[in-house]
């Protein structure tokens, strides 16, 4: 087999394939997709050691656009391969595209029992509340009275909030951005890769001809930086168009203030800490602006270290293997209990 | 020993333990068997265990038996009727009824079949043999658990403990009477329990005691002595069908010079196959236990995208819910190896029962045009053989191969000579940077091999060969998704020649028996021990009759058709309702004299059965 050993810096344009991108005009995925490229740049990850796994649906056919190894599966199933790519080879950097309704509805299972195993893949979840390849039905993240397709009458069920479900399957990573942040959008792809673990990546997308405007309560430029607040490990959560607002803990909950009035100084805005084990603040966090008119979080809201486990299995091979260095296998059976010599 | 006793030769045996779920049958059965095989017998075995763990003590529903067949030699199956049963209880001869011979054996505890374990057995009078008109069977009554408990006595064990060794006991009385040494047997315990070593006193001493109780009372006039067999020389062990099956993956893996992975989902009754793997971290085996049968396969799938020979393990209700991703592993072609051991269905079924009736589900069980290589294992032992191929077809010819068990083979146990490595084929995957020869920036994903029409396997970590594959359709030249006519129709017919292609490169089918008789008899998986046996028995009765056993399924041998076409009948038996007979009858473009003899029972032939039926067949 071939090697190359001299150091390569790759750049955007290395990470892209040469398949046409098919994706409509104005879709939020169009942005994604090159924050992707741009974040792969930033972390100079070889394109042959990067694999990008998907399931079905508009955003799992970001695989193809990749000058990476690729593999789009089937619908629901991207976390279930991935994992076995990443155990099978726990070098390679893995990356899954999914949707709200590949990984949340049909892949459900596997979304939390992947985040439960803590596996080291970045799962990047675009969020359109909307199922666009099927031609516009309610999503398991659709609000409740959504009217589409298959909800003439508005939906009569609660969606998921995908970060508190990550945080019920114990997650140990969990990202937001807004598709039209290419900054933020790119940030938390590379910290997501950085994080030994399953990276939740949630990005709200739009769905320009399905779902148009979904976001535009937070995302639209002109009330983003009031609607929203970008998280960061170790500062204060401050937000609005002259950084004057900031988050406080009132009792249980959290509240909004503005700095200076009602009493409130800078002492008492909240410090964010990503990296805290108890994941009930994060939750509260993530939880902005749902259930409440709280600005909704966006940046790193949760990074905690905690052991993989593709590194956990082949630390067992690794402590079997000193015990009991490999034999081959007809040496093996020799050796195995119920053997017996016929001379 | 006591020389009044008659000690008489014969040729086999079937021995059948058979008492609550929790008697420990199961272990009775299988030290008889493992230590009959050291002695040098031949052997098969056959559990026959209810679905529940524990049902009802005493109840008709909670007996659990293990049928043991030894011999001296020609033991192909794990027997029909029993010579001797032994009965802990009530519920456990009643229904083995069918099970018995009119001269059987029957040692039963007569502790255990007092008035009320009578009623949890449903009997209405007080003597079971004569209300089950038993009355030729030759009925020695052993009050096994007042004797186990006095022999353990001063050994300080709980009530519990002791009775568990009841079964030791039992197997004692029957080492007694087929003159087997103890010694073997006191190895294995000794093994078995050897993190515990009061456990392995106590069985030791309930297995004496019962072994001295048949010696000293004379328990019956006579004993039986079964010759033990010129093997040829060599290592020996014994396994059972689901053992076998993780050896062969373990040694094609070996060959391959590739990684095993598995990803599963526990179900009866494959699971085995994840146990056995998950303890081969020796062999850098990665086995995982996923959140469910999709989740097996298409991790697996993942891990064969990265490099490993992959497999994923299940039964029927789970290769339904695996058949969409067994689609993605033909598009994507990428080696897999799917082992279904087979119970009976349709949907949940009867777990812990087995049939042949999957085969139609692994042929055709997807949408699409969805071919793929199937392999039926024959016997315990041949799962190893059968895994092997599955693994070494999967490989290079870059497909998922379906490999068929079923219950009664993955259960049922013989010996097994260790094979040496050296006398199996080599496997060379087709690695692109090996085989392909130009130039990696022109290569792309679907380009073939142009005679076995194999695609090239491009690892994730080779640099240049950065490619994607997947569920949509392909152009056969650029890899891109493509929609057009003309190349569905290309890549559709790849995906067939590319299976068809293999019937070079796995044997012939052979014939036994009377080359030129009328009838020949054809089978596949794993009835071939009781086939074979119903045409030894068909022949010593001095009829002509031939015998044809398939273990290549889809592509059939190259001489398929050579070989149906040369007889007037052709009687193709399984344990469905005739679901290869009709899929020889599509591969054959001809019209075959097929008769068929199908039973869907849950249990295994009956060669006895097969003997009467095919004679009647003959000579319609």
């Amino acid at each position: 087999m071939e090697t190359e050993f001299k150091y390569q810096k790759y750049t955007a344009k290395d990470y892209k394939s040469e398949n046409a991108v098919r994706w409509c005009p104005g879709c939020g995925d169009h942005a994604i997709l090159s924050c992707l490229h741009k974040a792969m740049a930033e972390l100079n990850i070889e394109p042959h050691q990067t694999a990008v796994v998907s399931g079905i649906g508009c955003a799992s056919r970001l695989t193809y656009y990749m000058n990476t190894y690729g593999i789009h599966g089937i619908h629901g199933r991207a976390l279930a391969i991935a994992t076995g790519v990443k155990v099978a080879n726990p070098k390679l950097s893995v990356w899954v595209a999914t949707g709200d309704g590949d990984s949340l509805a049909i892949g459900g299972n596997h979304f939390i029992h992947t985040i439960r195993r803590n596996v080291d893949i970045n799962v990047l979840l675009f969020n359109n509340k909307i199922y666009g390849l099927t031609k516009g039905q309610f999503s398991p993240t659709s609000d409740r009275g959504f009217v589409s397709k298959s909800s003439p009458f508005g939906t009569v069920e609660d969606p998921f909030i995908p970060a508190e479900l990550c945080f019920g399957a114990r997650g140990n990573f969990f990202g937001r951005a807004i598709d039209v942040d290419l900054k933020n959008t790119t940030d938390l792809m590379v910290a997501a890769a950085r994080h030994k673990g399953t990276s939740i990546v949630e990005i709200l997308q739009n769905c320009v001809i399905f779902n148009n405007g979904i976001h535009n309560q937070i995302s639209d430029k002109t009330f983003r930086s009031e609607k929203t607040i970008l998280l960061k490990h170790g500062e204060k959560m401050i937000f609005g168009a002259n950084n004057d607002k900031g988050i406080v803990a009132e009792g249980w909950n959290l509240k909004a203030v503005t700095i200076g009035q009602d009493g409130y100084t800078l002492d008492d805005i909240l410090v964010h800490d990503a990296t805290t084990a108890d994941n009930t603040l994060h939750l509260k966090l993530a939880m902005m602006g749902y259930e409440n008119d709280l600005p909704v979080a966006l940046g790193i809201i949760r990074s905690v270290d905690a052991p993989t486990f593709e590194a956990e299995i082949e630390k067992q091979i690794a402590e079997v293997l000193e015990k009991k260095p490999k034999q081959t296998f007809t040496d093996f059976l020799l050796h195995s209990s119920n053997v017996w010599e016929v001379k | 020993m006591n020389n009044d006793i008659v000690v008489k030769d014969i040729k086999q045996v079937t021995v059948r333990f058979s008492g609550d779920s929790g008697d420990g049958m199961q272990l009775s059965g299988t030290l008889f068997s493992t230590l009959s095989a050291i002695f040098g017998n031949e052997i098969a075995t056959y559990p026959d265990y209810p679905a529940e763990i524990r049902a009802p003590q005493g109840s008709l529903q909670g007996v659990s038996g293990f049928q043991v067949r030894i011999g001296s030699k020609d033991i192909y199956n794990s027997g029909d009727k029993t010579n001797v049963l032994v009965a802990m209880n009530p519920a456990a001869l009643k229904v083995n009824v069918p099970n018995l011979r009119k001269d059987s054996i029957v040692i039963y505890d007569t502790d255990s079949f007092q008035k009320k374990d009578l009623e949890k057995a449903l009997f209405k009078t007080d003597d079971p043999f004569a209300e089950l008109n038993l009355t030729s069977v030759q009925a020695i009554p052993v009050a096994i658990t007042t004797m186990t408990k006095n022999a353990l006595e001063d050994l300080g064990l709980d009530n519990k403990q002791v009775l568990r060794s009841k079964n030791m006991f039992a197997l004692g009385i029957v080492c007694w009477l087929f003159n087997r040494p103890l010694e073997i047997a006191d190895q294995l315990l000794e093994e078995k329990f050897a993190k515990k070593p009061l456990l392995v006193q106590a069985n030791i001493k309930a297995l004496a005691a019962g072994y001295n109780y048949g010696s000293n009372t004379h328990l019956t006039a006579t004993t039986y002595r079964i010759e033990s067999t010129e093997h040829s020389k060599g290592f020996y062990t014994d396994v059972n069908g689901n053992l076998a099956t993780v050896y062969g993956l373990i040694a094609a893996a070996e060959k391959a010079g590739l990684k095993l992975f598995l990803g599963s989902y526990p179900i009866t009754p494959a699971t085995d196959i994840l146990h056995e793997l998950s303890k081969r971290k020796d062999f850098e085996v990665k086995a995982l236990q996923m959140e469910d049968e999709i989740a097996g396969i298409t991790s697996a799938i993942g891990a064969s995208f990265a490099g490993c020979l992959a497999a994923t393990s299940t039964s029927g209700p789970g290769m339904s819910l695996k058949s969409e991703a067994i689609g993605l592993a033909v598009m994507t072609e990428l080696p897999l190896v799917i082992i279904d051991v087979q119970r009976s269905g349709p949907s949940t079924g009867m777990p812990t029962k087995s049939e042949q009736t999957d085969f139609n589900q692994a042929l055709y069980g997807r949408n699409g045009e969805s071919p793929l290589v199937v392999i039926a294992a024959t016997s315990p032992t041949d799962c190893f053989d059968s895994a092997f191929w599955a693994s070494k077809l999967a490989i290079e010819h870059m497909t998922p191969a379906i490999l068929l068990t079923d219950g009664y083979i993955a259960n049922g146990s013989s010996a097994w000579k260790i094979p040496s490595m050296e006398d199996y084929p080599d496997i060379k995957p087709h690695y692109v940077q090996e085989f392909y020869n130009g130039d990696p920036t022109v290569w792309r994903p679907y380009f073939r091999d142009e005679q076995t029409k194999v695609r090239y396997w491009a690892i994730p970590g080779t640099p240049k060969y950065m490619h994607r594959v997947g569920g949509l359709e392909k152009d056969s030249q650029t890899g891109i998704i493509s929609t057009t006519p003309e190349n569905h129709q290309l890549m559709v017919n790849y995906r067939k020649e590319r299976i068809e292609k293999i019937v070079d490169f796995i044997p012939l089918q052979e014939v036994i028996g009377d080359q030129d008789a009328d009838t020949l008899i054809v089978g596949w998986g794993g009835t071939y021990g009781h086939l074979l046996e119903t045409m030894l028995r068909i022949q010593a009765k001095g009829k002509k009759i031939a015998f044809t056993h398939f273990r290549f399924i889809s592509p059939l041998p190259k001489n398929t058709e050579e070989i149906l076409s040369k007889f007037d009948k052709i009687i193709v038996a399984e344990q469905n309702n005739g679901q290869f007979a009709s899929y020889l009858k599509s591969k054959i473009d001809r019209c075959l004299p097929i008769y068929k003899f199908n039973r869907v029972e849950g249990q295994p032939f009956m060669v006895e059965t097969l003997v009467d039926e095919f004679i009647k067949i003959m000579e319609k």
